[in-house]
């Protein structure tokens, strides 16, 4: 492998680590508020791919689409947390699993039958003619990618270290019944939490659509990349969730040039694995995760 | 204990059920309704293995579609390769199968809840990916054809009617293997594990141990499943063992109820039947409602009176969170 | 010797010090009590002993071996049985299968055995079946055996934990608050039971805030607070004791 070649491959897997970051991130934020694992999170990423797709294919100007697809994942979120993870809240983690895991068999039969089977193409954001740095090519769409990823986390950060909002989230996270005793609403943070998770997750899938396509069945692959990041971080660190994705990423990027495109999609499940059998609290993880 | 009466009203739901099933060719004539019925005695051996694993033992697979595969591969590879009588390919399939599933359980079922759902999802799609990159083995996507047929002695069991009595007689036994365990002391621990892993544990259950055992029984049930498939259709193909196929199983078990194994049964009929009727409907709606009925069980079965009640409170029970200590 | 004896045996989560080298002796056919303030370490004692949780520090010696760190069902079958604070009955089966539950650690039939239905697990399981019985009558719940054990009122399911854990045919039984929530009556009816058992011979340690019952019925009062022993002895010298009144100080007694 040539530097350049290197290069690349960094390159290109930055790209992939940033959709899965922003997908462990998702989990990350629902799974801190609630303890729950959305096993459809992954579908709400291809929901915000279709949906772009979808719109701008309607007709609608790329930026309008983007907006609309965030909206329509922001409503389906809502409404899976309102319909279903609320009457779960007090059942235990299996009817939690069997439920996300059905949202996540619905969400995708639907896009099937909304959008067909075809993997879709969205137009790049703006244009495709690459930039050159250091020999190897970045399109502008990775630097779209990388740069909102990057606002996304600041975003975060901000809500959750500088406001009041965001420091009532983390008291939830921490003891949900201290913080319902200083008055913050658990349920609105619960609510909160699928919101924001799902637009991220929603933007994730609109700007890595330009690059990879989106069809219906895209979701499970990124669900669980986004669960291997998030579990390489460390479950409930929101930093970590980054730090997971990027490097999965990396790691998937740097795979396909040394073995093969083939097995890309293997590298994050053998992570996942190999994390749960020497270290399930991931990396930067101090949260116990045997619990009854 | 032993009188023929006692011994009717103990077994009269098994001996009725062994009856209709083995009568069936006689009653059908029609090849496609006695291709579905084989296809269910199959699906009924899987449902069983995961009906003690998550409705028994309360621990959740996404992955059990990887353990069918390995049955379906290993008998299918053994035999055309390796020439190795179908029988003992069918043994050493199923061995592998449990072998892996010890490797894949002893580090996860330690871990609670979601850790196992999702360690079994992604060891689901590693077999998956294998299956279409491994393309000297596998053949890929285009599968494996011209698996032979199962014969024994001047039995060829290519033949539709005896192949459904032989593939019934099989389902049968895996039953009713599956009702003595849960009736049994083993049984007891696993039903007590599901309820309360540290009162189990208290009370001289070592609950990852059994959690190991049946998870690994859950996958020898699986593996024989594709085994049987894999020489009555005689060709396989990696499309068959993704993870749809996982969560149409757990569904399986979900709908037919958690309390007993006969829920294996209802859920399996569920999930072979419905499909039929709704594809008529529309085409791509199934897995559409196998989603949306997952959610609805879990989320709404508080049902105050009715018919439901009874499965209703069976799942509450069930879900009913413990708390922290 | 003494049947079980505590050395030194701390414990620690994260920061927080449950449990300060905690030591002490308790001997057969003694019924001793482990009394403390909200929050003193009591329970944590109680895993740290029956193998629910591991000590970070110290030894735990049961019929004179070293048992620290050993599983629960280990220490079931060693001979150590136990009762939940806030009890932890499989509440959809009856109050017979609860206590069965309880043979397992005294029953062998595998997974052969469990498949097949071999003769001898027929044996076993009408063997469980009568010592379950004989374990409900001894704590007075012989008429409630097809219950539904989630039907029970407090006070009877705080006696079938009990009966579930003689099952086990324990010589060491921990009951953690067993007289929580009772009325006066039941909370009689549990000390003549407690009492009972002892006499049938079974050492007994248990965790009480009510301090009548506890003061009534024990032999020797161990006392934490914040995770250390402050006084170990008798019932009247413990109620003696300046450091026990001056943790006690501004704590509900109950």
């Amino acid at each position: 492998m040539t530097g350049q070649q290197f290069l690349q491959y960094i390159f290109s897997g930055i790209t992939n680590g940033s959709i899965y970051a922003l997908t462990a991130l998702g989990f990350t934020l629902v799974y801190n508020a609630t303890g729950i694992i959305n096993f459809a999170q992954g579908e709400l990423v291809m929901l915000g791919g279709l949906s772009a797709i979808g719109l701008y294919r309607a007709g609608l100007p790329l930026p309008l689409a983007f907006v609309g697809a965030l909206i329509i994942v922001l409503i389906v979120a809502v409404m899976f947390e309102q319909l279903a993870i609320r009457p779960l809240m007090a059942k235990g983690v299996l009817a939690q699993v069997i439920a996300t895991v059905g949202a996540s068999l619905a969400l995708r039969t639907a896009a099937m039958m909304i959008w067909g089977r075809e993997a879709l193409p969205l137009p790049p954001f703006s244009g495709d003619t690459p930039i050159r740095v250091l020999g190897a090519s970045l399109t502008p769409q990775t630097l779209w990618v990388v740069g909102t990823t990057i606002v996304i986390v600041l975003a975060l950060q901000f809500f959750y270290k500088r406001t009041l909002t965001g420091k009532a989230v983390r008291a939830c996270a921490v003891n949900p019944l201290a913080a319902r005793l200083m008055g913050v609403s658990y349920a609105s943070v619960v609510l909160l939490s699928f919101a924001v998770s799902g637009v991220i997750s929603a933007a994730g899938g609109a700007m890595v659509a330009p690059i990879s396509f989106m069809s219906y069945s895209s979701g499970a692959l990124l669900g669980l990349k986004g669960f291997a990041a998030a579990t390489l971080g460390g479950l409930g660190n929101p930093l970590a969730a980054v730090f997971g994705g990027l490097t999965l990423g990396i790691l998937e990027g740097l795979a396909v040039g040394l073995v093969s495109s083939g097995y890309k999609d293997a590298i994050a499940f053998v992570i996942l694995l190999l994390v749960l059998f020497v270290r399930p609290q991931g990396l930067f993880g101090g949260r116990v995760v045997e619990r009854e | 204990m032993s009188t023929p009466v006692g011994f009717w009203n103990r077994n009269w739901g098994f001996i009725t059920l062994a009856v209709v099933a083995l009568a069936m060719p006689l009653l059908v004539a029609d090849a496609y309704l006695l291709s579905i019925l084989a296809f269910m005695a199959t699906r009924f051996m899987v449902v069983i293995g995961l009906s003690l694993l998550l409705g028994q033992a309360g621990q959740i697979s996404l992955g059990h579609a990887a353990f069918v595969a390995i049955g379906a591969y290993g008998s299918a590879l053994l035999v055309t390769r390796l020439s190795m009588n179908p029988w003992l390919a069918m043994v050493v399939a199923a061995v592998l199968a449990a072998g892996v599933a010890g490797v894949i359980g002893i580090p996860t079922l330690k871990l609670k809840g979601h850790y196992l759902a999702m360690a079994t999802l992604g060891f689901g799609e590693i077999v998956f990916i294998l299956l279409v990159q491994l393309k000297g083995l596998t053949r890929g996507t285009d599968g494996i054809t011209g698996i032979p047929p199962l014969t024994l002695g001047s039995l060829d069991f290519s033949q539709p009617r005896l192949y459904h009595v032989l593939v019934w007689l099989v389902a049968l036994i895996v039953f009713r293997l599956a009702l003595n365990l849960s009736e049994s002391r083993v049984g007891r621990s696993l039903k007590a594990l599901r309820r309360s892993e540290l009162a189990a544990e208290s009370l001289g259950v070592n609950a990852s141990w059994r959690k190991l055992q049946v998870f690994m029984i859950s996958a020898v049930f699986a593996s024989l499943a594709g085994s049987f498939d894999a020489h009555y259709v005689q060709f396989i193909s990696p499309d068959s063992y993704g993870i749809t196929f996982s969560v149409i199983l757990v569904c399986s078990v979900v709908i037919g109820g958690f309390r007993s194994v006969w829920g294996a049964l209802w859920g399996t009929l569920a999930t072979v039947i419905l499909p039929e009727v709704i594809k008529r409907i529309h085409e791509d709606a199934v897995n559409l409602v196998f989603g949306i009925l997952l959610i609805l069980i879990v989320v709404l079965l508080p049902v105050k009176s009715g018919p439901l009640a009874r499965v209703a409170h069976d799942v509450r029970c069930l879900f009913h969170r413990e708390e922290r200590g | 010797m003494p049947l079980m004896r505590l050395d030194g045996v701390s414990k620690r989560f994260g920061g927080l010090e449950a449990l300060r080298e905690v030591s002490f002796a308790l001997h057969v056919g003694q019924i001793m009590a482990l009394i403390g303030p909200n929050g003193a370490g009591k329970t944590t004692l109680f895993n740290c002993v029956a193998g629910a949780d591991r000590p970070s520090a110290g030894q735990v010696f049961f019929r004179g071996e070293d048992v620290t760190g050993r599983p629960a069902h280990a220490m079931c079958r060693a001979g150590l049985a136990r009762t939940f604070q806030h009890s932890r009955l499989f509440d959809d089966l009856t109050v017979l299968e609860n206590v069965i539950v309880g043979r397992h650690c005294r029953t062998y039939a595998g997974l052969a055995a469990a498949f097949l239905r071999l003769p001898r697990h027929g044996r076993e399981e009408r063997e469980s079946r009568e010592q379950a019985m004989h374990a409900l009558t001894r704590v007075g719940l012989a008429d409630r055996a097809q219950d539904e054990a989630g039907s029970l009122p407090l006070g009877e399911r705080h006696l079938l934990e009990i009966a579930r854990g003689l099952a086990t045919e324990p010589v060491l039984l921990l009951l953690d608050e067993p007289a929580a929530g009772l009325n006066d009556e039941e909370t009689a009816n549990l000390g003549h039971c407690v009492r009972r058992i002892r006499d049938d011979g079974v050492t007994i340690l248990l965790v009480e805030h009510d301090m009548t019952f506890v003061m009534d019925i024990s032999d020797q009062v161990v006392v934490l607070d914040y995770g250390r022993k402050i006084a170990d002895g008798p019932p009247l010298m413990i109620q003696a004791d300046p450091e026990v009144i001056r943790a006690y100080l501004g704590e509900d007694l109950e």
